[in-house]
């Protein structure tokens, strides 16, 4: 039992190593993002049976489904946003699938979520984070865990009459992150990697201009980060390889090494 | 108009009363063709002895008169379908009289009767005709006892009429039918018993409304000269009418096409009202037996009713009317129906009406109405028939 | 006198739903011209156009000069009862459960005399106004009323069995955020529906219209989205035995026509939720009230689908609406056909432009709320089973009645 990987097997096996689900179950009334109504939308997750071991198949079951790239927990390819466009391997089926595992860290920003639903994560944040854990390496996820995924209904994607407020990160700092620390990708818990505001900031949706615009990738719409360390974890998120696929809905996982 | 020709040297003979039963698993054919069977017992012939055929039923289908006779091995040069409803039996008589007069044909028997299986009077009322699967039968489905429950409400409305004038009539028949071992109903029925029966369609009640049944009649109609060759009792026509669809802008019906015709009939026949012995009418309800009285010349419009309970109508009474009972107390077993009044006058003219006979009678009046196509019948008929007494 | 109409006892689980047994359906094709009079709630009978002699029952030539000429026409209603009757013994298992049953001769101002259901308040030789109504099996039957109103007059059981009154009976509003949903709320409610259910899709969504709904009593909000089989599913599980009258008015509209964009998304979901969601209801609301059709006071008595006139006039900028609606159109003729003999109407409301946001460039008129609900209700009360809300539809819809190759390609032409 000297080789990585079969070290790793007996951990998962004694469980001192967990696998921990990020993700949303699939279901019709999951909120996906609300675009002005002449905009395309995103479709919602929908599910319609074509056989329960009745007259339309009398011994399988199985359904059909039919959603967005960007419904329910999901991954953001660069080519997604306009900055993105030309980025090399930018799509969900030419992204180099090393970069679906890998490395992630989690910047635990609940308390300002809490106290401002339109906080937006600084610098001074980031900083103040390394200090505490240290910096944060290259090529590694970052989460900002908000608790947002904790939220029910409408208080989800909290729209009012002047759009949706949710917490995300400033231009900033997701410039800090991409261009200072050379991050893989940012991830969070609301229903995009920008803030509900974000469209007022400049650039409008910092995080998908800055992220896409250098290769770096998304995730949103993820639970349970409060069930990851800060760092040490190890992130398994491969989406579906859909043909210049902009995005796809996926089983995000984390391996996580218990204490002790 | 010209006077229609007498019907000289023809003559009516061999009627046959298949006996009636309220429910059969017997189809149309079966009765019919008994019904022809015991005609031609009675006059002593054979199928082969026939030439010709009028066919009167409602249940016949699929087959038409021509399958009829395929099934009945019969061989003919003269065919006729007769499907006026409750007329059929005069009507009948007409068609073969004349085409024994001109020789199209020596022989024809006369038949009609259907078949009464359970449910099988819900089907033939739902499809009856265009207008009534239209505009009569979705309005409750009463068939024909809903529209002469309208047709009887507007003349006891328009004359005063009563129910018991009505009901004297159906009493009177069923004193009738209980000389009439071949009549389904032959229970006593006194005026309080009709006045006390359940309503039906208001104003009429159960002992207004014929019974459906299935049963057959059939008659032969033939030359004086066969009849006596054969030694038949046998009646001579005197006269008929036939109209349909008279007074179509009538509001609701309280006349029949006889109103237009009789009087034509009694000029042809060189006689009056009261010189006949016997009044069949079509009795699918009283108001109908109280319009013919009218419409016939017994009486003036409007007074049919109580001049019928005025009278004894009974066998021995004083004007003898629907001596067999009449489809209120005999069964209406369809089309027969149309023929039930004819074939009794011809017993009672020729003196072979048994148990029923009226005395002296020499000389009938048969009435037939028919066909409720919408909101009243379309067809009217009449015929004097007398026998060799008078 | 007729008796007012109690509020039906709570059902009793422990007795068979009758099960709904149709009134005699069949018809010539020149009755059926009847029905399609019918459903629209008119009064017209055939006109010869060479004699103008008025005919009864419907013919193929005219019975005065044997034209072939006949042209429905409104005809004058007013009449005089010659005769009646009340029947009492039928061989018709629909009519067996509804005796005694009665029916009248009405002498017509206009000419004709027939033979007419009769309001309970009409007897004798009253002088009656005869309406022309579609009953259970889909097909025309004429009824004759007083001439006045009377007390409760819409409780008469022949006339209710030939209405959809909402009275007493509970709707189900299929989309809780559609502009007219509450003014339609309020409208039932007014007319004696004892609940409103109102669905209410994506409720992750803000929902401002929720407290007006609540405020106005028996309405009851409650998840559905009609492009979600689940959701349907599930409501219909709740609710579909309690639902008498179905109105639904889930749409999604966006302008344009086939060439409007490169790619068929908007076009998708508004057949998704316009055509499909019609019949994601069908397959289970549908079957559920199908079921309830002789049940009692409250049984289940109508489902509406709320169209443009584009379905029947496609309407130029909103080619997309117009195509959904045909198709909608089509599977509400289809479900006319499978709840026939239910009791039942399956009800197709044309409607005009809505005074909404994607009808903001378009000049009036426009239908209001308001309009639109009104509109439903009197329809509902009067047993339609085509009507139409607004100016626009109503002339859309004379056109098309009149010549539909013409009204279309006059509507593209503009």
């Amino acid at each position: 039992m000297t080789g990585i990987l079969a070290q790793l097997s007996g951990a998962l096996a004694s469980g001192r190593v967990e696998i921990v689900d990020l993700t949303h179950r699939l279901t019709p009334d999951f909120p996906v993002m609300v675009l002005p109504p002449e905009f395309g939308q995103c479709a919602p997750f929908r599910k319609t049976e074509v056989s329960a071991y009745d007259h339309r198949g009398p011994a399988w079951r199985w359904n059909e489904i039919t959603m967005n790239e960007h419904t329910g927990t999901h991954f953001d390819a660069p080519s997604h946003w306009i900055t993105g466009r030309d980025v090399p391997d930018g799509a969900t089926d030419s992204i180099p699938v090393r970069n679906f595992v890998g490395p992630v860290v989690v910047i635990d920003f609940t308390a300002e979520a809490a106290a401002d639903e339109d906080a937006l994560l600084e610098v001074a944040h980031i900083q103040a984070w390394e200090d505490l854990h240290g910096r944060i390496p290259a090529d590694c996820w970052v989460f900002l865990r908000t608790d947002w995924s904790k939220r029910q209904g409408a208080a989800y994607l909290n729209l009012r009459e002047d759009g949706a407020h949710s917490p995300g990160p400033s231009p900033e700092a997701i410039r800090f992150l991409v261009e200072e620390r050379d991050i893989r990708g940012f991830g969070t818990e609301t229903v995009g990697t920008d803030a509900g505001q974000a469209g007022h900031l400049d650039p409008p949706y910092p995080a998908h201009a800055t992220l896409h615009g250098a290769g770096r990738y998304g995730l949103q719409c993820m639970c349970d980060l409060d069930r990851l360390p800060a760092t040490g974890a190890v992130l398994l998120a491969a989406p579906l390889k859909i043909e210049n696929g902009s995005g796809s809905p996926l089983r995000v996982l984390a391996l996580v090494e218990k204490e002790g | 108009m010209t006077a229609p020709a007498p019907y000289d040297g023809v003559v009516v003979t061999a009627p046959f009363t298949a006996p009636y039963t309220r429910f059969s698993p017997h189809p149309a054919q079966y009765w019919l063709g008994s019904a022809l069977r015991g005609s031609l017992k009675a006059a002593g012939l054979t199928p082969r002895d026939i030439d010709g055929l009028t066919v009167s039923s409602f249940t016949l289908f699929p087959d038409t008169a021509p399958g009829l006779a395929d099934h009945l091995g019969l061989e003919l040069r003269w065919l006729e379908t007769v499907t006026v409803g409750g007329a059929c039996g005069v009507v009948a008589l007409r068609r073969a009289a004349r085409a024994v007069q001109t020789g199209e044909a020596g022989i024809v028997a006369c038949i009609a009767g259907d078949a009464n299986e359970i449910d099988s009077f819900r089907r033939l009322l739902q499809s009856f005709s265009r207008f009534a699967m239209d505009a009569s039968y979705p309005y409750g489905a009463g068939g024909p006892n809903a529209v002469f429950a309208l047709l009887t409400d507007h003349y006891m409305r328009k004359f005063g009429a009563t129910r018991e004038d009505f009901g004297r009539i159906a009493t009177a028949q069923r004193a009738n039918a209980r000389r009439n071992p071949q009549a389904l109903l032959r229970g006593a029925l006194g005026l309080d018993d009709y006045l006390g029966a359940r309503m039906i369609s208001d104003p009429l009640c159960l002992f207004d409304c014929v019974m459906p049944c299935a049963g057959a009649e059939a008659f032969l109609v033939m030359s004086e000269d066969r009849a006596r060759s054969l030694r038949l009792p046998h009646a001579r026509i005197r006269a008929t009418i036939e109209r349909h669809n008279a007074f179509p802008d009538d509001p609701a019906q309280y006349r029949g096409g006889w109103a237009g015709d009789a009087p034509g009939m009694w000029d042809t026949a060189g006689i009056g009202p009261g010189d006949i012995d016997l009044l069949q009418t079509y009795d699918d309800y009283p108001v109908i037996c109280a319009m013919q009285a009218e419409d016939l010349g017994f009486c003036s419009k409007g007074e049919g009713a109580r001049f019928l309970a005025s009278r004894d109508m009974t066998i021995d009474g004083d004007f003898p009317h629907n001596s067999s009972g009449g489809q209120l107390s005999a069964g209406q077993a369809g089309a027969a129906g149309g023929f039930l009044g004819l074939t009794e006058a011809i017993r009672q003219v020729t003196a072979t009406a048994g148990p029923t006979q009226v005395a002296k009678a020499a000389r009938a009046l048969v009435s037939g109405f028919g066909m409720v196509n919408y909101d009243r019948g379309i067809c009217s008929a009449a015929a004097i028939i007398e026998g060799e007494s008078a | 006198m007729t008796e007012p109409l109690q509020p039906p006892p709570k059902k009793n689980p422990l007795k068979r739903t009758r099960v709904p047994v149709s009134p005699p359906g069949t018809r010539s094709r020149a009755a059926t011209a009847l029905a399609v009079m019918a459903a629209e709630g008119r009064f017209a009978l055939q006109h010869c156009a060479d004699c103008g002699r008025i005919q009864y029952p419907p013919r193929d030539l005219c019975r005065a000069c044997l034209s072939g000429a006949l042209q429905w026409r409104d005809t004058d209603p007013m009449g005089q009862l010659v005769a009646e009757t009340a029947i009492r013994a039928t061989p018709d298992t629909h009519f067996r459960d509804r005796l005694p049953i009665r029916i009248g001769t009405v002498l017509l101002d206009a000419g004709p005399s027939l033979i007419c259901r009769l309001h309970g308040d009409v007897s004798g030789d009253d002088r009656v106004r005869v309406i022309n109504r579609i009953d259970a099996a889909g097909q025309a039957i004429l009824l004759a009323l007083p001439l006045k109103e009377v007390p409760h007059m819409q409780d008469d059981p022949a006339l209710r069995a030939l209405s959809c009154d909402p009275r007493h009976r509970r709707v189900l509003i299929t989309d809780a955020r559609a502009p007219e949903a509450p003014a339609l709320a309020r409208a039932l409610l007014k007319a004696g529906a004892s609940r409103v259910f109102l669905g209410l899709p994506e409720a992750w969504k803000p929902f401002p219209a929720r407290s007006e709904l609540e405020d106005i009593g028996n309405c009851s909000i409650m998840p559905l989205d009609v492009t979600d089989i689940d959701s349907v599913r599930e409501l219909a599980a709740g609710i579909g035995g309690k639902t008498d009258i179905l109105i639904n008015n889930a749409r999604f509209i966006r302008p344009g026509g086939a060439l409007a964009r490169p790619d068929t998304i908007f076009a998708r979901q508004e057949l998704d939720t316009g055509c499909l969601g019609l019949m994601r209801l069908a397959q289970t609301f549908g079957r559920a009230m199908a079921a309830r059709g002789e049940d009692g006071v409250n049984n289940a008595t109508a489902w509406v689908n709320i169209l443009p006139i584009g379905a029947l006039v496609p309407q130029p900028g909103f080619g997309l609406s117009s195509a959904t609606g045909a198709a909608a159109l089509a599977i509400s003729h289809g479900m006319r056909a499978d709840m026939r003999g239910s009791g039942v109407r399956v009800m197709n409301l044309y409607t005009g432009p809505m005074d909404d946001e994607w009808h903001q460039e378009l000049p009036p008129p426009k239908v209001t709320p308001s309009a639109l609900a009104r509109a439903i209700v009197s329809a509902l009360i009067a047993g339609q089973e085509e009507a139409t809300a607004g100016e626009i539809a109503r002339d859309l819809h004379a056109r098309w009645r009149d010549d539909p190759a013409l009204a279309i390609r006059e509507a593209l032409a503009k």
